[in-house]
């Protein structure tokens, strides 16, 4: 694993900066402030509830923040949805996957920045042949192209999902719970993936419960209780319990900031 | 590149199944036009038999079909769109009253006082105004649902009330007529058809073009790579197309223009008429074209366009649709104004044929024109939909109409008819997506 003090110096990726959303009164996220730099993979931790969801929806401009700000690679960013989320380079996998049921493959990858052709038309045939060229790469067992995602299994939706995400150069990749309705063999297939797209230098942000995946996969944790920060940690400078005492307890180790 | 081997080679289909396969045929569609057939044969054995004449599958007849379908046919198209994205629009029947309303008194009251009466410009500013109406209203109904947050059943219910309403005040309930007579063409009539020559110069258009679309997506899928429809197939296919194309020019071709409409045109062009009569043929009508070309022209929209696209998109998972960056509000704004354009378009038609603007003029369109997306396959769940479905449940229905109009059915069986036919093509519908699953 890299050092992760190597990765937290310059200039962040994403600051978000005192970030508070509030729905009819129940404050989700409190002044929750949380930075991510190229190369590296920074988990988000807590109880359903907790905020980190919330938190990681104004990134991903699904919600807009009552107060607090977002920069990008130093610059502050107006996000105040999912299309100026794109114009940043930041790309996410929604728990929910976010896909069409009722169009195929190609067409969920490429929904809302279609290839066309000639007079506008969509061409069909060589957002095909993209898809099966990063299928190929991501799950080269994936044969499905000219059926509908609904008739796919949770991983092959998965793989869809993933490959819309990475295909558009992504800089900023968002993750919730990216494996949770995944296999063994798929869910390793993922941890590869994250490995690779850190080598590529994209910034990660992964939303996982499962403790063991967290520390496996990632450099830092933040972990959130009741809409506020409990701490971020470097991962391997605290063992599980510490993790498990600051997401259920709210107690922060001496290590944590 | 690899050719992955391909259904028609494989095992363990019986013929016909393998035939479905190869030619990729929609076997939904194929139900269709079976029961559509059905229909058609049925009507002219039960008028052959019963009352001793089978006037169902006559050119004369046919040709009043495709007249009479063209209206629900051309709005169907928009109502696709509207079901497809999970709304619905009660309103377009009152929708095409007032716009009617509207173009009779353009034509009618204002224009010829300006321009002089039969002026060549009347028509063109007429149907410009009918259309940017329908727009207009269409887009306003779209902006209520999409910005203002009201459900399109609540929003179109009001303005099923409202523009009947308006319909009424705007000429007192009076019928507005004659329409100019330029305009009143586009609703079909002898002379509102394009004849036998005109009707083989769009055959051979329609053929060119099914050739070329054939060919060229072929070359397509082969500079992909990608597995190819096995050659019979694809020639069985362009066939049965151009087949169908040509025997529906055969037909409108075989009806000739009535004696009397001979007689005044021959007086008109210092003919003298031969003893046995002058076969002029009527041909393909206007508005059935104008019909064809709006099916033709969302057909495309619809498969080949970001618009069609994120139409299905939005009817598939909006949440999804929404995080992919697409403006599903003023997409629905725009898909409104489609429905309210085209609705537009079809008034033109409808006050066109009856060459007079009423106070009734499509009173009741919106169900049929919802019965016909919904027979031809739309789902109310939304994601699914065919404009070509529309189309042939606007036939399917008005089949049904004509032919018991025909056999001599009074009105309260056709409704009783058209009901049953609407619910059992839905649960047939739902057995046969459940089988597919």
């Amino acid at each position: 694993m890299s050092n992760p003090h190597s990765a937290t110096s310059g200039t962040p990726l994403v600051e978000l900066r005192d970030i508070s959303i509030a729905f009819g009164g129940i404050k989700a996220v409190d002044h929750v402030s949380v930075d991510l730099h190229p190369g590296e993979v920074v988990g988000l931790l807590g109880h359903n509830g907790a905020g980190k969801s919330t938190l990681i929806k104004c990134l991903s401009g699904a919600y807009k923040a009552d107060s607090g700000e977002i920069l990008i690679n130093g610059e502050k960013a107006e996000i105040s949805n999912p299309r100026d989320a794109r114009h940043y380079n930041i790309e996410t996998i929604y728990q929910t996957l976010a896909l069409a049921d009722n169009l195929d493959a190609a067409s969920n990858l490429f929904l809302g920045r279609e290839l066309v052709g000639p007079g506008g038309f969509l061409d069909d045939a060589a957002m095909e042949a993209e898809t099966r060229k990063i299928m190929g790469r991501l799950n080269p067992n994936f044969r499905k192209f000219n059926v509908p995602v609904s008739a796919l299994s949770g991983g092959q939706r998965q793989s869809v999902a993933i490959a819309r995400a990475v295909y558009f150069n992504a800089k900023i990749l968002i993750m919730d719970e990216p494996t949770a309705a995944l296999g063994p063999h798929e869910t390793q297939m993922v941890a590869e993936l994250i490995q690779e797209l850190k080598k590529q230098g994209l910034g990660i942000f992964l939303i996982e419960h499962d403790i063991h995946a967290v520390m496996e996969l990632c450099d830092r944790a933040v972990v959130m209780k009741n809409g506020q920060r409990v701490g971020t940690v470097n991962v391997n400078e605290v063992t599980d319990d510490d993790i498990l005492g600051m997401i259920i307890m709210g107690k922060k180790p001496p290590q944590a900031y | 590149m690899t050719q992955t081997p391909h259904a028609s080679t494989d095992p363990g289909l019986g013929p016909v199944a393998r035939f479905l396969k190869a030619t990729e045929i929609d076997t939904r569609m194929l139900g269709m036009v079976g029961a559509l057939l059905a229909i058609w044969v049925g009507f002219h054995l039960y008028g052959a038999l019963v009352n001793g004449n089978g006037a169902f599958l006559t050119p004369r007849n046919l040709w009043n079909l495709s007249v009479q379908t063209a209206s629900v046919g051309i709005m169907a198209c928009g109502m696709v769109l509207i079901i497809i994205t999970r709304h619905i629009d009660l309103s377009v029947g009152s929708v095409l009253g007032f716009t009617a309303m509207i173009m009779g008194i353009v034509q009618v009251w204002i224009l010829p006082q300006s321009l002089g009466l039969g002026h060549p410009l009347i028509w063109v500013v007429t149907c410009l105004v009918g259309m940017v109406v329908g727009t207009v209203i269409g887009a306003f109904h779209g902006w209520l649902v999409a910005y203002r947050g009201i459900p399109a059943f609540i929003v179109t219910l009001g303005g099923l009330l409202i523009w009947r309403g308006a319909a009424y005040l705007l000429a007192g309930g009076e019928t507005i007529s004659p329409v100019d007579s330029t305009f009143a063409l586009l609703g079909g009539g002898p002379l509102g058809a394009v004849g036998a020559m005109g009707s083989w110069i769009v055959c051979a258009i329609a053929v060119a073009a099914i050739l070329w679309m054939n060919l060229s997506s072929r070359k397509a899928r082969r500079a992909h790579g990608f597995p190819l429809r096995p050659l019979w197939a694809e020639v069985t296919m362009t066939a049965l197309t151009c087949g169908l194309v040509i025997g529906a020019t055969l037909v409108v071709n075989a009806y000739p223009w009535p004696k009397g409409i001979v007689t005044q045109y021959a007086a008109a062009n210092n003919l003298t008429v031969p003893p046995e009569g002058l076969f002029i043929s009527h041909g393909f009508a206007i508005p059935l074209l104008i019909m064809v070309a709006v099916a033709i022209g969302m057909t495309v929209m619809m498969g080949r366009t970001r618009f069609g696209r994120y139409v299905y998109a939005i009817g598939g998972n909006p949440d999804a649709a929404e995080l992919s960056g697409i403006n599903t509000r003023m997409m629905t704004v725009k898909i409104f104004a489609l429905m309210g354009f085209l609705t537009g378009l079809s008034a033109i038609v409808a006050s066109a044929r009856q060459t007079s603007a009423t106070i009734s003029l499509g009173q009741l369109d919106e169900l049929y024109v919802i019965a016909a997306a919904v027979i031809g396959g739309t789902s109310l769940a939304g994601g699914v939909g065919k404009i070509y479905g529309a189309i042939l449940g606007a036939l399917v229905m008005q089949s049904l109409k004509s032919g018991m109009v025909l056999i001599g059915f009074d009105a309260a069986i056709q409704n009783i008819v058209v009901g049953i036919v609407l619910v059992l093509a839905v649960y047939v519908d739902i057995l046969y997506r459940k089988r597919a699953k």
